[in-house]
């Protein structure tokens, strides 16, 4: 317990001297934020189900965030900590294995929260962001939705051998999803063809999942099921393929 | 004496190939046991399978009386380990790598002292992708000693390192052994196996192929000694027959060599004043672990 605690106090700290990882998981999504706030503002639109276009896009930002770490920075992290031999290290002291990758979920979680904390801190704070009634349900379901996303970033890292490649699939995943699942920008813009081809990509799920909670209080049960589908599948199959050297 | 490690007849495949094959060595307390060959011999799998980070397919090992697979954390709490190709976080800072470590063993010893002992100690807050290769060997060197371990494991220490750090590594070494610590040195350089280690084992293509001090493998050599002289004028490699030890006799150009064994040069020296001939540049090499992995194999280490 006190070396799981250590380990991820540090790999804190070690995430919080990484600039590139902190921009795209803190800043770039309250850039996002200033941005369309200043341009669409929060007043209610009748096309967004009368919520304004603020309090429909942190949920979407928050998928984003989720998105981000599970399907880049985390599998990017461990190929590289593997490749480097770093996890070899760790592996020839008496620590439990799990321990590393303990921290790394649990630190995971943390950013994804600070990053959440900030959008509804600036959104509250500039733009009269809509505080859900249902916020502890958002709050389950936010680390719901991050644990499930960072199981799929294990298998990533289990299947891709560098962290080159966990890169380019990470990116090649993600991007799409980042466009067509609503995470960054309004799904209800799209075409109805692209918002059916989004159905199947499960980060839309997230973005549905956390939307409804955030503004009418209650659960998509299709998407939870995708979710907690998708965590399910991704850690059956990260346990055999997830590889330490 | 009191045997701190026991391998037994330990066999790892590969694909088919085997990478460990029919190994034994007992390592005894409070020495320093070299494990050398060419890369690719074996010697880290060896290694990695008494740690328990491999599983031979059979064979025995015994480490401090435990079995490494199945006492693996216990193991663990009492060994040091320096690993080939193993790496701290690039940002993590010298200090937290110790701080952090230290949370993994119910006891340490300190190691800001640690820290003064290996002279990291102006480099506590400085990143470890911004040591240079001597100082992080020596961050993994106190990383290795901190939980105060009974048997400490230097796995290719000096790969990469420059002559001078080397040899303050090689000081390093021996240091751990004043401390009371077994050590077990895998290595591909003789030299420092030659010179560092009080027993050798020679892994060639996955087997023990000469386990012995330094010195006795040097010396059971047919050609332990050379002798180097330059060819007067009148010498013929005739007047050399019946010089007691002498194996062989080579001339090159103006420089004749004589191997054999023994007190070679000094029947040499005779034979050539019995014959009235004086070269002023006689000398003596002494073989080295080179010369034995050379007559052993019949190739170079570096081929």
């Amino acid at each position: 317990m006190k070396a799981l605690l250590k380990m991820t106090w540090i790999e804190f700290k070690l995430q919080l001297r990484e600039p590139v990882g902190l921009f795209f998981t803190l800043a770039f999504p309250l850039m996002l934020l200033f941005i369309f706030g200043s341009i669409y503002g929060n007043d209610p639109v009748d096309v967004l189900g009368g919520f304004g276009s603020i309090d429909l896009s942190v949920p979407g930002y928050i998928g984003m965030i989720i998105g981000t770490i599970g399907m880049i920075a985390l599998p990017i992290s461990l190929a590289n900590y593997r490749e480097q031999g770093v996890l070899r290290r760790f592996r020839a002291t008496p620590l439990p294995s799990g321990t590393v990758l303990w921290s790394q979920v649990i630190v995971s979680v943390i950013m994804t929260a600070l990053g959440a904390l900030l959008l509804v801190a600036a959104g509250t704070g500039i733009y009269d962001l809509r505080i859900p009634e249902a916020s502890l349900a958002v709050v389950l379901a936010t680390i719901l939705a991050a644990l499930s996303f960072l199981s799929l970033g294990f298998v990533l890292a289990g299947l891709l051998p560098t962290p080159r490649s966990a890169q380019a699939v990470g990116m090649a995943l993600f991007y799409p999803m980042l466009f067509l699942s609503g995470a960054a920008m309004p799904r209800q813009f799209m075409p109805e063809s692209v918002q059916t081809v989004a159905e199947f990509l499960p980060l839309t799920h997230v973005v549905k999942l956390l939307e409804d909670l955030w503004l009418q209080g209650t659960w998509n049960l299709t998407s939870l099921a995708v979710v907690v589908g998708m965590l399910l599948v991704c850690l059956f199959v990260s346990r055999r393929t997830f590889r330490w050297e | 004496m009191d045997s701190i490690i026991e391998v037994r007849s330990i066999r790892k495949t590969y694909g088919g190939v085997a990478a460990v094959d029919d190994v034994s060595f007992t390592v005894q307390r409070g020495e320093i046991f070299a494990i050398v060959g060419p890369n690719g011999a074996g010697k880290t799998t060896t290694v990695e399978s008494i740690i328990g980070l491999r599983q031979p397919d059979s064979g025995v090992i015994r480490v401090l009386g435990m079995d490494p697979q199945r006492e693996d954390a216990a193991l663990r709490q009492r060994i040091g380990v320096q690993l080939q190709e193993a790496a701290l976080p690039d940002r993590i800072k010298v200090w937290e790598a110790l701080d952090l470590f230290a949370s993994f063993y119910p006891q340490t010893v300190d190691w800001e002292q640690l820290l003064q002992d290996w002279g990291l100690a102006e480099k506590r807050q400085t990143q470890f992708a911004k040591l240079s290769g001597g100082q992080k060997q020596r961050l993994f060197i106190c990383l290795a000693l901190l939980n105060d371990p009974e048997v400490v494991f230097l796995d290719e220490l000096t790969t990469g390192l420059d002559p001078q750090a080397r040899r303050a590594t090689w000081d390093a070494v021996l240091a751990i052994r004043e401390r009371g610590k077994t050590v077990v040195l895998v290595t591909h350089f003789m030299d420092e196996a030659e010179a560092l280690a009080d027993r050798v084992a020679i892994i060639d293509r996955g087997r023990v192929v000469a386990l012995d001090t330094p010195e006795c493998l040097i010396a059971n050599l047919d050609t332990a000694r050379r002798v180097t002289f330059g060819k007067v004028n009148g010498f013929s490699a005739q007047m050399l027959a019946g010089v007691p030890g002498l194996r062989n006799v080579v001339e090159n150009g103006r420089t004749v060599t004589a191997y054999g064994r023994g007190p070679l040069v000094i029947h040499l020296a005779a034979a050539l004043k019995e014959n009235n001939l004086y070269p002023n540049d006689l000398h003596v090499e002494q073989a080295n672990l080179e010369d034995v992995f050379l007559a052993l194999t019949g190739r170079q280490i570096r081929a």
